[in-house]
């Protein structure tokens, strides 16, 4: 066994990747070879940290040090005052790097120290291409207990002891949904993980898969087991290559381990995997769509009941748990369902990731137990709004769900809580909007979304968003009538008792949430053909003060449309009827004499 | 795979490798490494450290560096921080020393008075006096 005194972990998560940790790793091996470190420090890619907006991190080990925004030059600072010298660099290391000592590690930064990572705990730790590191962590113990010690039965009434619930978004019980797969009578049956993760902004159920894949094979085969199954298939999207990559390695892996496959750690229980890459419609994650596309049909929901868990792939019981549901199952095993259960609020246990994004400093993961308040996920952890604006709302859910004004920030987050405040727990998108940010707007861009991703099956959703769509396209071009209002109301109520699938039945939510919170929106595009954040282009015009102006004719010069005009000491004017508002005057007047009129 | 114990062996000869990235515990060797220190020696009396960890396949023991302790003329100098925190102080090391160290101190708990910080000013005294 070689002993290396450090370990250098680079996330290999999509987010680094884009910003070029590959490059980083290949530098930091060469700098190690010229200094002849390369016996005494281990290069390891890792999964995603969470901290995807201050990526690409590097963390070594042992001190834990936390590098950010890590740059191809920096690398060779790193080796010679860390690695050779013992001296971290404070300037790349996260947080107030201000009251940063030398040894201060990632548990440390703010970012981390509030959450509760359950689901990503080998993420960022673990080299996701290696099951011998997933073991050293106690992978596949779960799965060893529960095939030599425990029943099917007992194996369910702990999963049920636990309160897990579903992560995709609607928070069925897990254990619930597995008794009843289980008591479906069929001589075959299939276990199925939905990793179809669709909602603009979630990518939770990618990084698990990215930087844990043995977390979901392990879960998978405790499911088959409790439930009769010995065959499961993954549905992944193809837009995930990443993700898709490791999970073959790993199946491989555990496949050559015997972890997979016949008569696995020596009883009579056979299971094995298969991977069905999706090619990204949305609906596809609803689960009837998703077994529709398993059988290699086009991927159209079909009406339940019956339930996948009476009649799923091929007509036979099936069981579906979203990644990140699966990604909890081993750890409930290995920690008991006390512990699990002592997690979380009265309802809802254990804990939930979101992805944070929007109008926020730390774009990113985040993992907090159930029944934390939205005000720690975003000041807390999140490191509140950019540039000193204000909180307006957050949209959680993705496009089943809605937004939550600022009124309700102290609200804990659970299913229950979300739900009555007419949004939903989802996936665990959460985009958070600041003062510039239009409601009727972000209505209408989630709108667009499902009218575009609506398979078009059933006419509710095929033609009622679309209806719905073209209202709001009326109200943001100035052209809204007060009973249009209305009729968006009684369609989209409509359209929520009518659809076939969880598609099309929450499609209304964004609009129906804005109206609920911000119909004073609405009425002032409608009445007053106002956009108070001033984003509706029709609605707004770009003026500029003639007592600020100085008459530079830099405005005039950067107008794309040669809109501006203007000469020496005469303050300059904007000509509406050719300006197409794209706010480049704005940015480059250098006298801050040119405002947005909303 | 078809043994718990298969599973088990693996687990512990991974955890070896890649425990420090959990467990914050054990035995911390610091070895100072700074101009001072590189000058008198001190990679060689780092390798040897890492090698002989190796060598004997010991778990919870890390091996960080340091810069300048501030006493530059008894570098090369091995820190030496038991679980409970206290520690001890090695100078003037050289590889067999180090190795030496792992033996008698990281392995087997006994302290080598004789190459600490504390015989070397002794020592140092004691040339003094002769003089």
């Amino acid at each position: 066994m070689q002993f290396y005194r450090a370990h250098v972990l680079i996330c290999g998560g999509t987010g680094c990747t884009s910003s070029n940790s590959q490059k980083i790793k290949q530098e930091l091996e060469a700098q190690l070879n010229k200094n002849n470190l390369e016996n005494e420090v281990k290069v390891v890619t890792t999964g995603c940290f969470g901290l995807c907006a201050q990526g690409p991190i590097v963390v070594v080990y042992p001190e834990g040090v936390m590098y950010t925004m890590v740059k191809v030059e920096d690398v060779q600072e790193i080796v010679e005052e860390h690695l050779i010298k013992g001296r971290p660099v404070k300037r790349l290391m996260a947080g107030d790097t201000e009251s940063a000592d030398t040894t201060k590690s990632l548990e440390n930064v703010d970012f981390f120290k509030r959450q509760h990572r359950i689901a990503l705990r080998n993420c960022g730790v673990i080299n996701p291409e290696n099951i011998d590191e997933y073991i050293a962590f106690d992978g596949y113990k779960a799965l060893a207990k529960v095939l030599t010690e425990m029943t099917p039965e007992e194996v369910i009434a702990e999963v049920k002891k636990s309160g897990l619930r579903g992560r995709g978004g609607a928070g069925f019980p897990t254990g619930l949904k597995w008794e009843l797969t289980r008591k479906s009578q069929s001589d075959k049956k299939y276990v199925c993980c939905n990793a179809d993760e669709g909602d603009p902004g979630a990518f939770m159920d990618r990084s698990i898969l990215e930087g844990d894949p043995h977390s979901i094979i392990e879960a998978m085969a405790i499911a088959a087991y409790a439930i009769g199954a010995d065959q499961g298939y993954i549905y992944v999207r193809a837009e995930y290559p990443i993700a898709v990559k490791r999970l073959q390695i790993a199946i491989k892996q555990a496949q050559d381990y015997g972890l997979l496959g016949k008569n696995i750690f020596g009883t009579d229980f056979n299971f094995d995997l298969e991977l069905r890459l999706g090619a990204g419609a949305f609906v596809c994650g609803e689960e009837t769509a998703l077994i529709t596309s398993i059988e290699g049909h086009r991927g159209e929901p079909r009406p339940k009941p019956p339930f996948p868990a009476v009649s799923g792939l091929w007509e036979k019981p099936t069981l579906i748990n979203n990644v990140e549901t699966y990604a909890n199952i081993p750890v409930i095993f290995n920690k008991g369902a006390d512990w699990f259960a002592s997690v979380g609020t009265e309802k809802s246990k254990g804990t939930k990731v979101f992805a944070v994004g929007g109008k926020i400093n730390n774009t990113g993961l985040v993992e907090i137990p159930i029944g934390t308040t939205l005000r720690e996920v975003i000041y807390d952890i999140g490191g509140g709004i950019p540039n000193g604006k204000k909180f307006k709302a957050v949209q959680t859910g993705g496009p089943s769900g809605g937004c939550i004004p600022a009124s309700h920030i102290d609200t804990p987050i659970d299913y229950e809580t979300l739900r009555e405040l007419g949004s939903m727990m989802g996936s665990g998108g959460m985009i958070v909007m600041d003062e510039d940010n239009c409601m009727v707007d972000i209505a209408k861009f989630f709108l667009e979304f499902t009218v575009d991703e609506s398979c078009g099956k059933c006419p509710p959703c095929r033609i009622g968003t679309k209806r719905m769509l073209e209202i709001l396209d009326k109200i943001t071009s100035g052209k809204g009538e007060m009973e249009d209002i209305d009729k968006l109301e009684t369609l989209a109520k409509n359209i929520i008792s009518s659809a076939l699938c969880g598609l099309g039945q929450s499609a209304p939510q964004p609009v129906l949430s804005t109206l609920r919170y911000f119909r004073d929106e609405y009425i002032a595009h409608v009445r007053d053909k106002k956009c108070p954040a001033g984003v509706c282009k029709s609605m707004m015009s770009y003026v500029i003060a003639a007592d600020r102006c100085k008459s530079c004719g830099i405005c005039a010069r950067n107008c794309p449309v040669g809109a501006i005009s203007g000469e020496k000491k005469v303050p300059y004017v904007i000509n509406q009827e050719k300006c197409i508002k794209c706010g480049a005057c704005m940015e480059k007047c250098p006298f801050k004499a040119i405002f947005k009129n909303a | 795979m078809k043994s718990l114990a298969e599973l088990e062996e693996i687990r512990k000869n991974t955890l070896d490798q890649i425990k420090m990235r959990k467990n914050k515990d054990g035995i911390r060797i610091v070895v100072g490494m700074a101009t001072c220190g590189i000058a008198a020696g001190a990679r060689p009396v780092m390798n040897a450290l890492v090698e002989e960890i190796g060598k004997r396949k010991l778990r919870d023991v890390s091996v960080t560096m340091t810069g300048c302790i501030g006493v530059c003329r008894l570098e090369p100098i091995v820190e030496v921080y038991n679980a409970d925190g206290s520690k001890v102080t090695y100078v003037k090391m050289t590889p067999e020393k180090a190795a030496r160290v792992v033996a008698e101190h990281i392995v087997n708990g006994r302290v080598c008075q004789d190459l600490t910080i504390g015989a070397a000013e002794a020592a140092e005294k004691a040339k003094a006096a002769d003089n």
